[in-house]
């Protein structure tokens, strides 16, 4: 018999997660997991340690979404059928939502749930971390988003360091040796989880120079100014502190060779220390290079075979409105790309006008995109991180766009951005409802051609639902 | 004409976006017509007091903090009050007015000193201030400004130095006594990021002006069209009073 308290918990957090989805409340996940907690504290570890294969926590700034979807569909692959906090609720009452929603009325786990699979907020991390004892934890990156919900970097970075004692031997954290602030965590003091490192060498995609975005230059133990021999991504590289000599740790999965192809796919050669692997991802982008390294390692660590690792992965297509395309009527397509902080708006246009279109290697065919920024509270109230995107590259003189359309609550905060990034004032159209701006952007796309819609997350949601409305994508939320 | 800008520490002294003000003084001076030459200040560089017309001085996290009052310390210091003493205008936001002030401190440990340009100190506080502000500007003509507040450090103004303004939303200085950031000549402090400037072009102009007058006398700023910014300032407007 278990635990009486345990299973009054799921049964009374079931219940409210019945009535719920019965009055049509749709994505709201949170619910379940208060009712249940608050009847019994214990029930995320009472829940979670019956996992046989056991937990997966994946965390960081930016790519939690895609990195756990990829992770998924590896452990799909490998026959461990994972349970996924799907629904982007990812602070501690959405795992414990997930949790009751799939435990049996006695508070077991059905059999053929073999892990977790955990995205977890940052911010949350470190309570969660008191009650989920995973086998694995993946740390991604450690960007500015969001401050004013989260505090600064440097506080979320003690608030890690702080918790991470808690995991034992038996515990592997997989850590991004190029970012400074991630790969240090290996000397949190009392640390016992080993760790795993992964990183990229090719530097083919390098920075001139640091970008406005960078956040993390300063050396984490010292505090002196970092050097860099390879500059990847915002903050993302090879670094080393001149002052006290940390420098980033020689990772053992390594992507020796990176190919990325305009907005469609990339492919990836990793040396692991189980041999080489040789990846073709259906994800566009540098930071979606990074997000798949970070799955391969993280599998790795979970005890996952590199054949699985490569057919899960290379099944893996874009999380919900991260990288989605729609037809839509009149042969035109869209192409929807979340935009949640700097450094991911930034890896965004990287993306979306390739450094071979910008030094002019290659003929440009000028894009059209849709921005739609709001304000809500799960976009972050402020919008100045806006002026830290480096909008400049797509200046009237770059003829990267032919035409920008701004939306959502703070269209024209947007609208300002261009005008001082240097983007020709015809060429931006304000229109802060969302509905009017692509009926506005679609009218004048051309036949054939696709229009680039770029929202921040609750601006997605709105957009998607608006897409669902109109007939053109069959989900509103986000089950596919 | 020509203006000379100076972006003190760039790398460490620039969170929320505060970089958008450099940006908004520079178009705004181009666009008519105005040469811009903008040079990064960082630890280790010297400043010549006779050579910018403007500085801009923006927030940091703590660790940066330490280092740039360290760098303040002595002549770089003291060049960038005779700079002011001679015209120079400063714009600083957050972090950088307050090592402006004589110090900051926090909870515990030591006090974090500043150079005292402003006569003004700041305490840690308990209570962080977040959310979109309006502040009425004590600058003639300037009117409103619209911002956005992420602050703890309370700010205490002594008399050597008058507000920027009167809160009307937000916590202002110190959440107590309604006052806004600090004017000591031509030196400006405050706690508004968002950025400050684009949305605010009367006082980017009011900047922009007195930063050209130190070299080129007085300056007659000719007209831009403000449509965009001031669309965006109505939106910030609205959101103030309908977020907090």
């Amino acid at each position: 018999m278990r635990n009486p308290v345990l299973v009054a918990a799921v049964a009374a957090g079931k219940a409210s997660g019945l009535a719920t989805r019965f009055l049509g409340r749709g994505g709201g996940t949170a619910l379940p997991g208060l009712i249940a907690q608050a009847m019994y504290p214990g029930v995320l570890r009472a829940l979670t340690s019956q996992l046989p294969a056991g937990a997966l926590v994946v965390t960081g700034t930016n790519g939690k979404t895609t990195t756990s979807r990829m992770l998924g569909s590896i452990l799909e692959e490998a026959g461990l059928e994972p349970l996924h906090n799907r629904s982007g609720s990812n602070l501690e009452r959405g795992l414990v939502s997930t949790m009751v929603d799939a435990a049996t009325p006695s508070g077991g786990l059905p059999s053929d749930l073999k892990a977790g699979l955990f995205e977890v907020d940052e911010a949350a991390l470190p309570v969660v971390l008191g009650s989920i004892r995973p086998k694995v934890a993946l740390f991604n990156n450690l960007f500015r988003d969001q401050l004013d919900r989260y505090g600064e970097i440097d506080t979320i970075h003690r608030k890690w360091q702080a918790a991470l004692p808690r995991l034992g031997p038996a515990s592997t954290l997989v850590l991004n040796a190029d970012d400074p602030a991630i790969a240090s965590l290996v000397t949190t003091p009392g640390l016992r989880a080993k760790p795993l490192l992964f990183g990229i060498d090719d530097p083919r995609y390098a920075l001139d120079a640091l970008p406005h975005a960078a956040d993390s230059i300063l050396c984490p133990r010292c505090a002196s100014r970092l050097d860099y021999s390879l500059i990847l991504l915002g903050h993302l590289g090879h670094w080393r502190c001149p002052s006290c000599g940390l420098e980033r740790p020689r990772p053992e999965v390594v992507a020796t060779k990176v190919e990325l192809h305009g907005t469609e796919s990339s492919n990836l050669i990793i040396e692991t220390p189980a041999g080489k692997l040789v990846v073709k991802l259906q994800v566009p982008g540098l930071y979606n290079a990074y997000n798949g390294l970070a799955a391969v390692a993280a599998a790795l660590a979970f005890g996952i075979a590199p054949e699985k690792i490569k057919a899960g992965i290379e099944k893996f297509t874009a999380a919900f409105g991260r990288i989605e395309r729609v037809d839509v009527p009149g042969g035109k397509q869209l192409l929807m790309a979340l935009v949640k902080n700097p450094v991911g708006f930034n890896e965004v246009l990287r993306m979306l006008f390739p450094i071979e279109e910008r030094l002019g290697e290659q003929e440009v065919t000028p894009k059209r995109l849709l921005i739609i920024i709001n304000d809500l509270i799960a976009d972050g109230r402020d919008v100045s991180w806006l002026w830290d995107v480096d909008f400049e590259i797509i200046s009237a003189a770059s003829g990267l766009v032919s035409s920008v359309h701004v939306s959502g609550i703070r269209a024209s905060d947007m609208a300002v951005r261009l005008k001082y990034a240097g983007v020709d004032a015809d060429m931006i159209h304000i229109e802060p409802s969302i509905d009017a701006a692509l009926d506005e952007a679609l009218g004048s796309l051309p036949q054939g051609e696709t229009l680039y819609v770029l929202p921040t997350y609750t601006a997605m949601l709105a957009f998607r639902k608006m897409l669902h409305g109109r007939g053109w994508v069959k989900s509103q939320f986000w089950e596919q | 004409m020509d203006l000379r800008i100076a972006f003190l520490y760039p790398e460490l002294m620039n969170i929320y976006g505060d970089r958008g003000n450099i940006l908004a003084l520079s178009r705004r001076a181009q666009w008519r017509g105005i040469d811009v030459q903008v040079e990064n200040v960082s630890i280790g560089n010297d400043i010549d007091p006779n050579f910018y017309d403007f500085y801009f001085f923006g927030g940091g996290q703590d660790k940066q903090q330490i280092a740039v009052s360290e760098d303040l310390q002595g002549r770089k210091g003291d060049a960038i009050k005779e700079a002011v003493e001679r015209g120079a205008v400063i714009l600083s936001v957050c972090g950088g007015y307050q090592l402006l002030g004589k110090y900051y401190r926090p909870f515990d440990g030591d006090a974090l000193p500043g150079i005292g340009l402003f006569d003004a100190h700041t305490e840690a506080g308990d209570r962080r201030y977040i959310g979109n502000v309006l502040v009425d500007c004590a600058v003639p003509g300037v009117g409103t400004i619209v911002a956005f507040e992420n602050h703890s450090g309370l700010t205490f103004l002594g008399p050597g130095c008058s507000p920027l303004g009167k809160s009307i939303i937000g916590g202002g200085n110190n959440g107590k006594d309604g006052t806004e950031g600090a004017i000591y000549k031509t030196a400006y402090g405050c706690y508004l990021h968002g950025s400050l400037l684009p949305k605010n072009p009367r006082f980017a102009d009011h900047l922009l002006t007195q930063a050209l007058g130190r070299r080129h006398g007085p300056v007659e700023l000719s007209p831009l069209d403000n449509s965009l910014e001031q669309m965006a300032h109505t939106t910030a407007t609205s959101r103030a009073r309908e977020t907090r």
